[in-house]
Parts: structure tokens; sequence; C-alpha cells
């Protein structure tokens, strides 16, 4: 035991944490602002503050991700900070850059105001019920609630912290800042506000339950290991010598808290109703953003502290991963809502990045230099790119009572702007994995790292799954080009700058990165290996 | 003293939350039962911490209270919320998403 007189202050790495300082710093400013400056003047403080502190906060890690001291040892570079409960090595740097570029993406959709006719699309004021008398005064007062934007910069900063924690505490606490504000935002929608309470209230339950799981977990495991550093687990969990029950149990513990995260069937029921009810800007960010920070904090976690246990824990996310596939693809067929329909297609893809994530395999045996970790990293990139894209057409397209979700309306999209439906199509081309989109490259780089570790069978469903896929994706395309409106047909309300930049933006990297998937390849290669 | 009482009753009392999890109807019985499975995890993380004589499990069960607090904080908010909207906090009633 530790007495008084021995304590020392911890010495933190200030200019290496930089980024998550910046990001948690601004989030709490961002509270302030929302106290103390005039109403008026909100909406363009938190989006300047926001914008300010990610751009802020990405050169910082670009800075960071320059000055990582090389290990000797082998591939990996970068250290150990925080007192040893954050580890700053390339494939968190690269998150982190992966991570701040679609929260500025995010900010963007969030800030429109051109689609509600010059108010967010958040409610005016949540606290006034749907459908009485103070809602429509919050609405005829034009208020609205730019509290989403220090919300959204506490997910990000939690999202940043989890793939880069070093001890379970912290992936624990980072979990849960990063999922805390987007249940409060998932219940914030201006239009259809009983379906985003609903999504709220189920997001919230059901990641509370999963968290429980996850905390319980983080028990076992400490109690097999003795301490919470993932270095020491990995050297408990390597020399171990039979009687590993608690381990075994902790692992598959842990791993429900971080597959329900990601959306990986059994444990996905909350994705489609959560896509559909919240607000579809926050859709959009926590579509990619949300599936970039568990994948890392998986890849950690899995790779550095269960690596000497892989061949307890491959079979079963050979199960989950079959299992996410089929679900997410088969399930999609039948949907008629388009955000249900993206949202199953972003269950199958968290299956086809479990896929190449099975294969745990090292930087230098893969082919091409392409490890798992790599493969992984490149498809969550590509993954989040069409994946904010999708959904930012998604808000454009409306009718008299909003968005126009149900894919009936969507018939005949073609013929009414063409521009939109073509842009929508090439994102359902490159989520489906045709070549010349980055969907390609992706799914080509987690195959191939799959292969590489044998998970073979695993390969051959998801090209199966690919293949079914693509046909609900191109059955989106064949409405929106081959059938006749339906009634007056689907308008597309003219955004503002915001939202078409995050459109053009999404497309281009899905065009260019399909085209010369080069350099991002290799960043995510120069990334190195985990350290531990 | 055996630590395996201790861990016995531990997962007793998670198994019986998460079993209250999956059967309640009432959103606050549920929120509850979350909040009791938190509580199991302490008990079990502050035996470990006492076999294994460091004091990494009781630091951790100060954090699981911590965020068991803004959890509340923001459970009830929605749980409010909806019961505000919809006169009832049964979950079964908040079916409008589904398939």
């Amino acid at each position: 035991m530790i007495s008084a007189a021995e304590f020392e202050a911890p010495n933190l790495e200030y200019a290496l944490l930089s980024p998550l300082l910046i990001v948690a710093g601004a989030a709490v400013l961002g509270v302030l602002v929302e106290a103390y400056a005039p109403r008026h003047l909100r909406y363009l403080v938190q989006v300047g503050l926001t914008l300010l502190t990610v751009v802020g906060a990405l050169a910082a890690t670009v800075w960071v991700g320059l000055s990582l001291d090389t290990l000797a040892e082998d591939r990996a570079r970068g250290q150990i900070a925080g007192a040893g409960s954050v580890a700053i090595d390339g494939p968190s740097v690269f998150l982190w850059g992966t991570l701040l570029v679609f929260a500025l993406l995010g900010t963007l959709l969030f800030a429109e105001r051109q689609l509600e006719g010059g108010v967010l699309g958040f409610a005016g004021q949540a606290a006034a019920l749907p459908g009485t008398e103070a809602e429509r005064e919050a609405s005829t007062r034009g208020l609205e609630h730019t509290e989403v934007f220090p919300l959204m910069l506490f997910a990000l900063s939690g999202m940043m912290l989890m793939p880069a924690s070093n001890d379970l505490l912290t992936m624990f606490v980072a979990l849960e800042v990063l999922s805390l504000p987007l249940y409060l935002l998932s219940g914030l929608a201006r239009r259809r506000r009983l379906l985003s309470q609903e999504a709220a209230l189920k997001y919230f339950m059901l990641g509370a339950f999963s968290s429980g799981f996850f905390i319980y977990g983080i028990a076992l495991v400490y109690g097999y290991a003795g301490s919470m550093q993932l270095s020491d687990i990995s050297e408990a969990v390597s020399g171990r010598a039979g009687g590993s029950s608690l381990l075994l149990g902790g692992i598959a513990m842990m791993a429900v808290g971080l597959l329900f995260k990601v959306g990986a069937a059994p444990f996905h029921a909350w994705t489609p109703d959560v896509y559909q009810g919240a607000p579809t800007a926050v859709t959009a960010f926590m579509a990619a953003a949300t599936k970039v920070a568990a994948f890392g904090a998986m890849l950690r976690l899995f790779y550095v502290a269960f690596g000497g246990a892989r061949w307890d824990w491959t079979p079963m996310i050979w199960v989950v991963a079959i299992l996410t596939m089929v679900v997410g693809s088969v399930i999609a067929l039948s949907q008629t809502d388009v955000k249900r329909l993206l949202a199953y297609s972003a269950i199958a893809h968290s299956g086809f990045i479990l896929t190449g994530f099975v294969g745990a395999q090292q930087g230098s045996s893969g082919p091409a230099g392409i490890g798992s970790v790599q493969a992984v990293l490149f498809y969550l990139v590509t993954y989040g790119f069409m994946t904010i894209a999708a959904f930012a057409i998604v808000s454009v397209v409306r009718d008299g009572s909003g968005e126009a979700t149900a894919l009936t309306r969507w018939a005949g999209l073609g013929k009414e702007s063409p521009v939109v439906a073509g842009v929508f199509a090439f994102l359902l081309l490159g989520m489906a994995g045709i070549p010349l989109t980055s969907g390609f490259t992706g799914k080509w780089a987690v195959f191939a790292s799959a292969l590489a570790g044998g998970a073979w069978p695993l390969v051959v469903v998801a090209v199966l799954m690919s293949a079914v896929a693509a046909f609900f994706y191109i059955r989106v395309i064949v409405l929106m080009y081959f059938s006749e409106p339906v009634g007056e047909g689907p308008t597309v309300t003219m955004p503002s700058g915001l939202t078409t930049i995050v459109i053009a933006v999404g497309f281009t990297a899905t065009l260019l990165l399909g085209v010369v998937p080069g350099p991002v390849l290799d960043l995510a290669g120069a990334a190195g290996e985990l350290i531990r | 003293m055996s630590e395996t009482p201790f861990l016995v009753l531990s997962a007793i009392l998670f198994t019986i939350g998460a079993v209250g999890v999956l059967t309640r109807r009432n959103a606050l019985v549920l929120f509850m039962c979350v909040e009791m499975m938190l509580n199991a995890t302490n008990l079990a993380l502050v035996t470990f911490s006492r076999v294994h004589g460091n004091l990494d499990g009781q630091v951790t069960a100060f954090f699981v209270m911590v965020v068991a607090a803004a959890e509340v904080v923001v459970g009830l908010a929605i749980i409010v919320t909806i019961f505000r909207t919809r006169r009832s906090a049964s979950v079964d009633d908040a079916s409008l998403l589904k398939y």
C-alpha cells in the first residue's frame, strides 16, 4: 500500500496529448459559451469554436505523428504517455486523424441551417413536448439547441481516447464519454420527435446494458492478471498455465461491450432503430466515427492485451463475423426505409472489417506489407467517407414533412435531380465494393489480410455476402433511375454550402481512394504496429 | 478469508441485474437493474483488489461509481422526456421503430 508521503505527481506529456486535451478543453469551453454568450451569437461562436478546435487538433495530430520516436526492435513507432494510461503510437495517431476529419465533416452537417428554413436540424427546445403549444412557440421564436456542438466535441474526445487507451480503466471511461453524448444527440431531432426519443431510449438502455458487460469483463480480466495495464495483462496471458476461466469469461464479456458498439450481430439490434430515429447529421457522424473508435479499441485490446490468447478468441470472432455479414446483408434486402437500409449495410460492413480483424497478421508477413491493423485502418477510412456522404444526401431529399426516407419516395430521383441521384448511386456502388471506388480497395485489403491469416472460409462468406449486398444497393439505383415517381415525386432541397462540401468531399474521397489508394495505404502502413 | 463467497455473490447480483433488464417492462426498473450490474462489478473489483494486494481495483470501483452517476443524469433525462411525451415509462410502448 502507498502512503501519502510517497506520492509523486505524475509527469504528463502535454505536447503528445495535445490533440486530446484541445478537444476535451474546447468541449468544456463550449458549455461555458452556452451559459454566457447571448442567444443570437451562440450559433456563430459555437460553430466557429468547434471548427477551430477540430482543425487545431488535426494540426496537433499531424505534429504528434511526425514527432513520434521509432522503436528500434520492430516496425512500431510511438510511446506510452499519461502515466501509462495512453498509448500514442502510429495507429492511434492515424485514427485520431481519421476521427478529426470525420468530426470536421460532422460539424458541417450539424451546422446546416438552410434545410430547415434557417434553424438547425435539431429540436428547437428538447424539453418542449412534441405537438404542444410550447413546441410551436419554440419553433416560431426560432429557438435552437447549440449545445449539440459541445456534445459532439465530448463524444469526439471519448472517441479519440478509446483507441489510444493503454489500460482497461481508461478504455472504459473513454467508452462512456463517447456514448453518453451520443445518447442525448440521438434524441434531439427537430422532426419526427417520437421516433427520435424512442431511438435515444433504445440506444441508452442497450448501451448501458452492454457497458455493464464490458466493465464486468474488465473486473474478471483484472482478477486474472492483477493489473489494468494492457502490457501486464499481455504478460499474464502469455505466461499462463491452465485454469483460465476468469480470463476467458473476461475476454467474452469485454467483447460483448465492444461488438455492441460496432454493431456486430447478435448485438446489432439497436443499429437500425437508432440510425433511423436519430437526426440524420448525428447518424452520419455516429455511423462513421463510433465504428472507427470501437474498432481501434478492439485492435488494441485483442492484439496487445489478449494476443497470447489468440486461439481462444479467434473462433468467437469467426462466428460473430459470419453472423454479422449474413444478418446485415440478408435483412437489408427487405428494408423499405433508406436510413434503415444504410444501417443494415453498416452492420454488414462491420462484418467485413471483422473478417480483416480476425486475420491477425503482422505487417511484414502480409501481402504487400498490409497487416490486419493496416487493412482495418484503411477500411475504416473508406467506409467513413462513404457513410457520411450517403447520410448527407439522405438529409437533402425531402418532402413537406421533412426528410423523405421511405424508399418508395425515392423512385424517379434520377429525373428530379441527376446530380444527387448520380452521387448517391456512386456511393452505393462504393459500398457494394465495385472496382474504381474506395469500397473495392478497402474490401481487397481486409480480404487479403484475412486470407494471409488463413481465414479463407470467412473470405468465401464475405464475397458471397458482398454479392447479396450488391443486389440491394443496385435495387436502390434501379429505383432511382428506372421507376416512375409516385405522386408528386421526391424533391431535392438545395442545401447551403456546408452540406454540399460534405457530399463533395465524401464523393471525391470515395473516387480517389478507389483510383489511387496508394498514399493512404502507405500512411496506414507507416503507422506501423501497436506498441505495448 | 477466501474470496470465493464474494465473487459468487457478485456473480449472483450481476445475473439478477441482467435478467431484470431482459424481463422487466418499466424503463426505470430496467435502469435500476443496470445499476445493479455496475454495483456487482464494484464488488468483484474490490474483491480482486484485495486478492492481488494492489489498489487498481478499488480505484476502478470509484470510477465506475462516477460513470454510473453520469449515466443516471443522461438516462433519467431521456426516460423523463419519454414519460412526459407518452405518459408511460413502459419500454413495450416505445415500438414505432421496428424491423
